[in-house]
Parts: C-alpha cells; structure tokens; sequence
C-alpha cells in the first residue's frame, strides 16, 4: 500500500469531527470530487498536471477517468455529461496547450450555460510568468469565457477552491468553471480537514428574490391576454422544472415553442407544444410570434437566431420573461414584466394565479400554419419523391425505431436543423447540441458524454461529414472506454449549411464547401467500432435497426442528396414574420 | 441617483428614445470582493464591446475586504444600464450603481512639481498658486510639489498656469465619486459582513420603477 493508499484509510477512518488527514493537494483534489458526487472524469495527462493522474492511480475504482483523444473532446464528453445527467461535468487536462484546447468548450459551454468543473495542470508557482515549458496565462485566456476561474497555488486551497467551484457551476445559471492549479500545490503535503460543500459566497446571488408583485402582473396579463404565447428555452431543463412547466402550460392552455437547447422539456406530440422557434424553426411560432398579444418567455434569452431583426420582434406584444439571471431581462428584448427567479419556483406561483383556459381559436391558428408548412416543406423533406435520401426521412425513420425515447446528440450545421426540427422527444435531456456557440465537431465526443450521463439510454450521435471530420480522433476514446454511442452521418458531400448560404445569398459561389471524407466505415473498423454505409431508401430502416440494435458502438453514413436546403429559413436581416418556406 | 427621475422617467422607454440614446459620462460605482484577476474580468466587459474606459479607480471601502471601483465611460443609458448588469453577474461583485455627473459629486487630485527657485523669486505664482486652491505637499531646496483637487477643468487650468514658470512633472488621478442620494448605503453595505444577508439588503431591486438607486 502506497502513501495516498494509507492517507485514505485514515481518512475513511476519521471521526466525524474530521480530524486532520496528511495529504497531497492532488490527493486532496481527488476526495473533493469524490464528496462531491463525481463518478467520471474526461482527462488527458501532461506534465504539469503529473501529481494528480499519479493519484488517480489509486482511485481508480472511485473515479472512473476517460482517457480521451484531445482535451477538446475532454470537454464537450464533459458538457454532453452535464447536458444529460444534470450534473456537473469535470475535466482534466495539463498546463499550456492542454488547457488551451478546453478553450471551445468552455465558451460552448459558457454560452449554453452548462455546469462543468475544469481542473487545470499549471507549471510550479517559482515558474509562473517566466515563459516557462508548457506555461500559458490560461486563468486570464479563460477570463472570458467562464462563469468563475481561480488558480491554486498552495495545497490548502485545495478544497475550498474546488467547494466554489462546484457551487458556482452548478447554481444560478449554471457555467463552466476552471480552476487551474500549480504542480506545486498538487505535490504539497498539507493537513486535510475533511471536505466541505460550498452553500454561500457573499458577493453572490445564485437565485434573485421572487416578486410577488410581478408574479401579480404577469397573471394580470396572461389572464387578460386573447393570444399569448410561450417561448420556452434551456432554463426549464436547467431548472428541472418540466413538471412546473407542463402544469403552467396545460392550465393557461397556451401554445408553446420552444429553442432548439429547450426541446424536449415537454414532449413534441404534446397538443400545446406548437414546435420550435428560430432561423430554421416552425412556420406558426415564428410568424404569430409578430401576432400574439402577450409573449411569455421562460428561461431563454431572445437569442438573435430566434429573434430575427430586434425592431420588427413582436412590437405588438407585451413581453413577460422569466428568467434566473438578470443580465438577460431587457438585454435583448425590451420586458413589460420580468419575473425573476428560478423558474422551478416561479411557474408554480404563476400556475396558481392564472386562470384555467383553453385559447382554441388561437391555437388553429398555429395548426393552419403547420398545415401549410407540411405541405411546403415536411411532406417533401419526410416522403420525397427523388431517388436520393433527404436528412428528414433518415431522422423521421430513426423515430419510428427508437419512438422517441433515444438521446439525440447534433453537431452544428444542416444536420443539426433537420434533427432538431424532425427529432421525436419524449422525454427531456434528449437534444444535445452545440446552440450558442455553434461548435462543430461537438457532436462525437459530447455523445459519449452524453452516454455516460445516462447509461441507460440510447445515444444517437447525429453529425455531418463535416463536423465529424473535427474531432474524428475521439472514436479512439469509443474504442478504448467501450462507451455504446451510436453515431449516423448524414452526408451530403458538402459543408451544406455554408453551402445553402452560399446557394441563396452568394449566387451559388460554392467557396471551399466541397469537402471530400475518408472512408468513414473504413476508419471506424480501424478503431475497431463496427459501420455500415447506405446510399439507397431501401436499406435505410434496416441498416438503422442494427445500428440500433448492436451491441456496442456502431457507425452508420447514410448518403443523402447533396444540395437540399433547410426550411424553412428566416434570413438574416429579416423579421420572424418574413420567414421563407421556400 | 437622480439618473432615474431626471432620465428613466421621461415619456421614452428607455433605449427607444432621448432618455437612453444620448451619449454622456457616466459614473459607474462597484462593491467588490478583493480577488485576483477581477480587474480584468471587470474590464473585459468594456473591451468586448469596444467601450474605453475614461477614468478608473479602485481601492478599499469603509467595509474590511470590499473593495470600491469608479469607474467613469461615455455612453447611452442603455448600455450602462446593460454593463452594469453584466458586471454584477460577476461572482465577486457585491453592487453596481450608475449615475450622471449630476448625480455625483466628484473630485480627481492632481500634483505639479515646480522649480522651487521660481516660486521663491515670483510673488506672481505664489498668487497663482493661492487662486487656484493649491497646497504645497513637499518643500525642497530644489523643487517644490503642489497639490490640488476638483473637477478636469481646474487641474487643467492649473497646468496653464504653471507651464510658463517651468512645471517639470505633472499628474493626476483617476475620478473619485461620491454618491448623492446615497442614504444609508453604508449601512445596506454593512449587511453583507454578515453571512446571511437580511431583509433589508436591496437585491435586484433596479427595476422597481419607484426606487431610485440603480442596483441588482
């Protein structure tokens, strides 16, 4: 038995006042996770974060750490984790260009406000600011891009750094946070008082007060109002207030659409839930968004790729938003009423005060709408007449198979739309994707994430040959951590959302979108996962079938048609109202 | 303070019309914990958006390890208003308040470094000196350094005076500000020595149309 080994004993040994154990700061990082509920980490060793895999190798049955291929997959699986499990996701990486590489994450992650914990190698303290191997200034690169960082440079820092951390990711609106920590202080033996959670920071306010008054307002004007609507975004999952907010929903008898990160909250065959809102979102919700005459936001952020052109947003309306952050009331959108708080606590306070409706005029309309966009563009999309597959057909048929219960991970792109419009969600947590930052080759590694967030359920990686070809490395981590992700290409032999752009508003100018690929069921047998590629509509649910029912992990390309647009599209510049069906 | 009647509560909503279009100083108050690095993290919020900085200072407050920034941006109400609310999203900062100049009544120190041998010889400067509220801080056989306080204009003015008679240093501070309508802040800010805040302490409370301290 090593030193870390005995330190352990005594430390499982101690009497509840927690008489203090030697430790090393890296010893000590590892039982602060521990206490915290950490079951898996994504990590990649270097030099300067040494000590603390040195430790690892005796937690190994305690922390389960996933050797990945590239400290960027370390930390979208980090994010995919948090995104499904609800949890805080933690990665590891070293000093210098390991900690560079989380930078994307951690801006994807920071924008769609997803909980991780970054533990960081630094070079010795003496070294600091010397240029030294392998040193970067990763506390001030990552400044901007996280909700807290902070650097140790002393073992006893050590747990309360990594209790903030934890309870700054994972309260308010959630963030990633990074804490990088000098080898020194991950050698340094110091005295460890045992752990203790984190439940308060002076200077933070996680939860604003709830106001009863605007609770008050908002009621007034949801109960007077003869077309309201509800925008619903990531806020609701983040709050986990589904059950809240399908009650609030089904009493005020308001239709509801959603963002692409709030998909999934309620189901998508639910009569209320009217579809989904943005650029390439439903017809209905974005054109009676500029017709409805109170809109209640909740736990979204008027993003401009589902607002349009601000001036001409829903000017008619008066504008509830509920939302945990104040930063986002009036930052975009201009709000009648803000109702602050977590909207776990919000919701039911405002279910109690609205009164019990049923808007049936109102919502016909959105169904005309749909009616027409069926016929515009999903019937086409679903049941085309041409020999070549559409990316819509390939998701409706992984519907039918999986009847909606799977985990669908998007990378960013076309594939991306299609599979957040025509995706069947029953259950929430299943849409993973990038949405704020639009990081492709998120899809891969934030599936395996994603699966172990949930090793209960299927998890279908949805990616374009595109994005896949950015982080392709991480089936290395498929192979070697024996993590069943599915992952179906839709490859259409271009970077096809540059390429619709470049189709529609370049005058077809195809610059740098023809993008070739490898043989990617070749490449995935030399990482030993098994694949299929099909090109025709015959093979497609039965090449589907046994990716899904293999055990293991299994690649599927299907090849769809090549120049096939995603509708219908609110062009930039232009107000929700004028979107395009065609 | 005044901001909110004399701006907020014209006919406008405010960042559609005047009230929150027109381009002026503002003064921007924050409380914070005293943590490395939030400097920057303040100031990434103005870089970001391209804003520049006029004047900034900090130190520390009345209260133990809370530390006061001032710091002064010409910009619209709209963007104050929304800058405030991102520096206060910031972990470890307590309160963020905005006010016009108006608001505020504010002072910048300036020291001039003079040859001691013309004031010894030129009644006139010594004049000059007692005009402009000058004081001596050190005397030396060589040179001698003076010091006033007041707004830009005056500590200007002071250089003007001075130029002629062989200033051989001059420099001046950031912007200090004192809140007008600042009842009682001391005493909201004293709440946050103790661990749970009370009753009292005004959290998010800027969009309560009626108060008149901008705060979150």
């Amino acid at each position: 038995m090593n030193e870390t080994a005995i330190a352990q004993q005594e430390l499982e040994a101690a009497p509840e006042q927690q008489a203090a154990v030697e430790l090393t700061g890296s010893a000590a990082l590892l039982e602060a996770l521990i206490a915290e509920g950490v079951d898996v980490v994504f990590g990649y060793p270097g030099g300067a974060i040494m000590p603390v895999y040195d430790a690892l190798y005796d937690y190994n049955d305690k922390l389960n750490h996933i050797l990945v291929r590239h400290e960027q997959g370390g930390i979208h699986a980090g994010q995919g984790y948090a995104r499904t499990s609800g949890k805080v996701g933690v990665v590891f990486a070293t000093s210098g260009p390991g900690a560079t590489n989380l930078v994307t994450g951690l801006a994807d992650a920071q924008i769609d406000s997803t909980p991780l914990v970054c533990i960081t190698g630094q070079v010795f303290a003496h070294l600091l600011g010397t240029d030294a191997f392998q040193e970067t200034d990763v506390i001030n690169i990552t400044t901007p891009v996280t909700k807290w960082n902070y650097q140790v440079t002393d073992a006893n820092e050590i747990p309360e750094a990594i209790a903030k951390a934890f309870y700054i990711a994972r309260t308010g609106r959630p963030g990633p946070v990074l804490i990088d920590i000098t080898k020194n202080a991950q050698i340094q033996k110091f005295q460890f008082k045992g752990y203790t959670p984190c439940n308060h920071i002076r200077s933070y306010r996680p939860k604003p007060i709830v106001r009863e008054k605007y609770i008050k307002e908002a009621a007034e004007l949801i109960n007077k109002a003869e077309k309201p609507f509800i925008l619903w975004g990531q806020g609701v999952l983040l709050g986990s207030a589904e059950q809240e907010f399908k009650a609030f929903v089904e009493k005020s008898g308001i239709p509801s659409a959603w963002t692409i990160l709030g998909a999934g909250a309620i189901p998508s065959d639910h009569p209320l839930n009217v579809g989904m809102l943005g650029m390439h979102g439903n017809y209905g919700p974005n054109v009676l968004t500029n017709e409805c005459d109170v809109l209640i936001a909740i736990g979204m952020r008027f993003d401009d790729r589902v607002t349009g052109r601000l001036d001409k947003y829903a000017k008619q309306a008066k504008i509830i938003h509920l939302d945990i952050d104040p930063a986002e009331i009036d930052k975009n959108v201009k709000t009648t009423v803000p109702v602050w708080g977590d909207c776990k606590e919000t919701l039911p306070l405002l279910t109690a005060a609205v009164e019990q409706k049923q808007h049936t005029e109102w919502l016909a309309r959105f169904n005309e709408f749909t009616r027409q966009e069926n016929e515009a563009v999903i019937d086409k999309e679903l049941h085309p007449q041409t020999g070549e597959m559409t990316m819509g057909e390939v998701i409706d048929t992984l519907n039918t198979l999986t009847n909606g219960e799977a985990v669908i991970v998007t990378d960013v792109g076309q594939h991306q739309m299609v599979a957040c419009r025509y995706a069947k969600l029953n259950k929430t947590r299943s849409n993973v994707t990038s949405g704020g930052l639009g990081t492709m080759g998120f899809a891969l590694p934030a599936a395996i994430g994603a699966k172990f967030g949930t090793p209960d359920r299927t998890v279908v990686a949805v990616i374009g040959d595109g994005g896949f070809q950015m982080t392709i490395q991480e089936l290395g981590t498929i192979m070697q951590s024996g993590v069943d992700v599915k992952i179906l290409i839709l490859n259409n032999q271009f970077l096809g959302m540059v390429r619709q752009w470049q189709e529609l508003f370049n005058e077809r100018r195809y610059s740098f979108v023809d993008i070739q690929s490898p043989d990617f069921v070749k490449v995935a047998e030399g990482y030993g996962i098994a694949g299929k590629s099909i090109s025709d509509r015959a093979d497609l649910k039965g090449a589907l079938e046994a990716m899904l029912n293999h055990k293991g992990s299994f690649l599927l390309e299907v090849m769809v048609t090549k120049e096939n647009n995603v509708f219908p599209m609110v062009p930039q510049g232009c107000s929700v109202s004028e979107i395009r069906l065609k | 303070m005044e901001i909110q009647k004399t701006q907020a509560s014209t006919s406008l909503p405010l960042g559609e019309g005047q009230g929150g279009a027109v381009k002026q100083e503002f003064n921007i108050t924050v409380y914070t914990e005293n943590q490395i690095g939030l400097l920057n993290r303040i100031a990434i919020i103005f870089t970001r958006r391209k804003i520049n900085i006029d004047s900034l200072n900090t130190s520390p407050s009345e209260i133990d390890s809370i530390h006061r920034f001032n710091i002064v941006i010409t910009e619209t109400e709209d963007v104050v208003r929304k800058l405030c609310r991102q520096i206060e999203k910031q972990v470890e900062v307590l309160k963020v308040y905005y006010h016009t100049n108006a608001d505020v009544i504010w002072q910048e120190m300036a020291l001039y470094k003079v040859p001691a041998d013309v004031i010894a010889e030129k009644v006139q400067v010594e004049r000059l000196l007692r005009e402009n509220g000058a004081r001596a801080v050190v005397i030396r056989k060589d040179y001698i350094v003076f010091e006033t306080t007041g707004h830009r204009e005056e500590t200007d003015n002071l250089i003007k005076v001075l130029q002629p008679f062989g200033l051989i240093e001059f420099v001046r501070s950031a912007r200090v500000a004192i809140i007008k309508d600042s009842e009682g802040f001391n005493s909201k800010l004293r709440e946050f020595e103790r661990r749970e805040p009370g009753e009292d302490v005004i959290e998010n409370e800027y969009l309560n149309q009626g108060q008149k301290v901008f705060t979150m």
